[in-house]
């Protein structure tokens, strides 16, 4: 089984948990995989067409799966899959008083 | 064993040595044909020594001699105040086999009369020694590093949960100015993790209290401070000032605006983003070929577009841990340091990932996009856009944006 890492904002899905062991011959079905256990995860990283969203980046161990074979890269049983979404804090309030 | 007098052993260091006149090391000195070393104190080779010249004080000079001239066919010219220190230093290196010494006759006091050429060193103060001491140790940063330290400046996006540690850290480091931008005041609920502000700060304009609290660091420090938002309309001129660009915005509009000016500028960037135990650092490097600096990726490289408004949950929703921006804003601070100073191996195409509840600190791989809008092989993106648009808030009518105090136009540059 290969071990993916699920980020923060998405850990609300999977009941907290920050690493999901699952089976699957590439990372499409890694990600189907985590879905069917944790259901709402390929929604938050799939668009409707199935691709990636462009704010989010997923790495086959050290790297990012646009410089292999996507979605279709194969996953081995020992890879560790990151799941790496764009995160905006710095931590100050600035957002919420723009939007006051 | 032979007794000399002072004059008599000057007479025979003399006749053993080679001399040169300073016309003729003038008519030399820019065909590089001599390693010259100047052996005089410190505190005269800081105001003035003869441009290229080594500094290596008489009493060091043949302890270090092998380290600046590891070949003893070097030809070597060294030289004091008037010509007798040198003269008695050159037989010694003689001695140690080095064949092709000269010592200038009048040292540099003739050099300066005859008219020619002489640099003043940048260099610390006594107090500036004693404060950067652990930094000069470093063969990485000496105290060359530390010049260039002081004579860099780094402007922080935002004085909050990222810029406080950043900005403390490369105050108390020495970098010569900090540039501040951020329109916020204080809340009380800021200070769980925003060291620049205190209790007594709550009420005050972020950057107030961050100039305050950063003189108190170091008061070798030039404090910048930006009272407004950062906009397409002022982002170049304030950056353009600046080596390196830190970012520790908390919005997504910010982080594209300030990654486009950035790579516009060709400034590099510190980037760095936390969300409740969860940290990311890395360089965002543009390309500088006429320099050797291959580059790397841009912030859209990794991300082309922004989440949807309310898909990614803000720090202020979601919560933060107190700590975290203080690990983060720290590396970013030592990622700034170790690209003005030159060393190291900076966070360029790779992404650091920090989850600090189980504490794993992991990097990852990331490269240039060749569709990348703003850096790839056809850039799309050649100027600042509307960036409240791109990321799907209500484009920007101006009067939200606005800085509070009333200044419309230009910064507000408070400087102390
Ligand atoms: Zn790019």
């Amino acid at each position: 089984m290969a071990t993916v890492y699920v980020p923060t904002p998405i850990r609300r899905l999977t009941g907290g948990q920050a690493k999901v062991d699952v089976a699957g011959a590439n990372v499409a079905d890694l990600i189907q995989a985590v879905d069917a256990a944790y259901p709402g995860v390929a929604e938050r990283l799939l668009d409707d067409d199935g691709n990636l969203k462009r704010f989010i980046n997923v790495f086959v161990n050290d790297d990012e799966i646009r410089t292999l074979d996507g979605l279709a890269t194969p996953v081995g049983e020992k890879d560790k899959i990151s799941i790496v979404p764009a995160m905006a804090g710095g931590s100050s309030n600035r957002t919420e008083n723009r939007r006051e | 064993m032979s007794r000399l007098t002072r004059d008599q052993l000057i007479a025979l260091a003399r006749r053993e040595i080679n001399e040169i006149a300073p016309q003729e090391l003038a008519s030399q000195v820019d065909a590089g044909r001599y390693a010259i070393i100047d052996i005089r104190e410190r505190d005269e080779f800081v105001q003035g020594h003869i441009p290229g010249a080594h500094f290596i004080p008489r009493g060091f000079l043949e302890l270090q001699i092998e380290q600046h001239a590891p070949d003893r066919e070097t030809p070597l010219v060294i030289y004091c105040a008037g010509g007798v220190r040198s003269a008695l230093a050159a037989r010694n290196l003689q001695e140690m086999g080095y064949s092709n010494v000269h010592s200038l006759i009048s040292g540099f006091n003739g050099w300066k009369n005859a008219g020619y050429p002489f640099t003043v060193p940048a260099v610390l103060s006594e107090e500036q020694r004693i404060r950067y001491s652990r930094h000069t140790l470093l063969n990485e940063i000496g105290e060359a590093g530390q010049i260039k330290l002081l004579e860099s400046k780094v402007l922080l996006i935002g004085a909050g949960g990222l810029g406080s540690p950043a900005a403390m850290y490369l105050a108390a480091a020495g970098v010569g100015t900090l540039g501040i931008v951020d329109f916020d005041t204080v809340d009380l609920s800021n200070l769980q993790r925003q060291l620049l502000h205190g209790n007594s700060d709550v009420g005050r304009p972020k950057v107030d209290s961050a100039i305050d609290r950063l003189h108190a660091i170091n008061p070798d420090v030039e404090v910048i401070g930006y009272r407004e938002p950062i906009t397409s309309r002022n982002a170049r001129e304030i950056i353009r000032d600046y080596d390196v660009v830190l970012n520790g915005s908390d919005n997504f509009p910010t982080r594209y605006l300030v990654n486009d000016a950035c790579r516009l500028l060709g400034k590099p960037l510190v980037d760095a983003s936390i969300f409740m135990f969860e940290g990311q650092v890395t360089v965002y490097q543009p390309p500088i070929p006429e320099q050797g600096i291959a580059g790397g990726p841009c912030y859209r490289c990794l991300y082309p577009d922004p989440p949807p408004p309310g898909e990614v949950p803000s720090c202020a929703e979601a919560g933060v841990l107190g700590v975290l921006p203080g690990i983060v804003g720290s590396l970013q601070a030592i990622e700034a340091i170790k690209l003005l100073a030159g060393f190291g191996e900076p966070l360029v195409g790779r992404l650091l990932m920090i989850d600090t509840l189980d504490m794993s600190f992991r990097t990852l791989n990331v490269a240039r996009d060749p569709h990348c809008p703003v850096c790839g092989v056809t850039p799309t993106v050649t100027e600042l856009i509307d960036y409240e648009q791109f990321c799907g808030l209500p484009a920007s009518n101006g009067h939200v944006h606005e800085p509070v105090n009333g200044h419309v136009n230009g910064r507000v540059s408070v400087e102390a």
